[in-house]
């Protein structure tokens, strides 16, 4: 698993709250540090990929496991 | 000595070195210009009811947290969205066939059932679209989604420019006190429509 340096935790949040959680929480971060988001919104994956593509953030990974969706995010 | 025919040879030559080279050059100046370009959204709010309050917001905050500019023009009913506490937005299912009437609470298979009770029971039981709203609200809290004070603060907070009609202000006897005092300006449709105009995308809601 590779390492993050923050913590989002959006599971139970439906759109667009886990874009605009996400959103905050890099604004919080440095370029080049990697946020973890937690998730349980199936129209999070991709919202996330579109977001990224609109911003710039790069879409290092993203996995499922038991309805929980987990994505790395390098902010730009 | 340059004579009159080398002059118009030599125009005759840039102008079909240009006629090659231009339209490729325009093409991508004018690709780069849309790729430089911050894309934009204006929406026009119409509606105030709980269900109509989500699109707008929604969309807005969305857009705004992917970069975006947005504006939203609010009129006639949309002005209840701009009220300083929209804690009592409400929803009726009298004459609305579209909206599902399913119950938020008990087993799964009885949160499946779509009630579809006719108008004319709804119309004639006193306090049912309180009801209603009451109902939906449970819904939407159950399932995660933003309640609608806190999602128009998101909205703010993310820079998207709230803009109140001022002819429909004055025609429901409002004032500017009622409203949220973020809102950016009050106009008319002649100061919204060129920036409607401008945006990517505009939206009637």
């Amino acid at each position: 698993m590779m390492n993050f340096d923050k913590d989002l935790d959006a599971r139970g949040l439906n759109c667009p709250l886990p874009i605009l959680r996400a959103k905050k929480a890099l604004s919080e971060m440095q370029s080049g540090q990697v946020l973890r988001i937690l998730t349980t919104d199936v129209g999070s994956v991709k919202d996330f990929q579109a977001f990224c593509k609109q911003t710039g953030n790069e879409l290092l990974s993203h996995s499922e496991a038991d309805r929980e969706f987990t994505f790395l995010m390098k902010r730009k | 000595m340059v004579n009159a025919i080398d002059v118009t040879l030599i125009e005759e030559i840039v102008r079909q070195r240009l006629d090659e080279i231009l339209p490729q050059k325009i093409e991508e100046k004018l690709a780069q210009m849309k790729a430089n370009k911050t894309p934009s959204m204006s929406i026009i709010a119409t509606k105030g009811t709980l269900d109509w309050a989500y699109p707008p917001f929604i969309l807005s905050s969305t857009a705004a947290a992917m970069g975006w500019n947005v504006s939203i023009f609010f009129t006639f009913y949309g002005l209840q969205l701009l009220k300083k506490d929209i804690s009592g937005l409400k929803i009726s299912p009298l004459g609305n066939p579209g909206m599902p009437m399913k119950m938020p609470f008990g087993p799964d298979w009885f949160k499946r059932i779509d009630w579809n009770i006719p108008n004319l029971v709804q119309a004639a039981i006193p306090g049912f679209e309180s009801f209603a709203t009451a109902l939906m609200r449970q819904t939407i809290k159950r399932k995660g989604v933003v309640d609608i004070a806190e999602l128009r603060s998101l909205c703010l907070e993310a820079g998207v420019n709230m803009i109140g009609c001022q002819m429909t202000v004055d025609l429901f006897g409002f004032t500017r006190e009622d409203f949220i005092p973020e809102v950016k300006e009050y106009c008319g449709a002649a100061t919204f429509l060129p920036m409607a105009r401008e945006a990517d995308v505009t939206l009637f809601i």
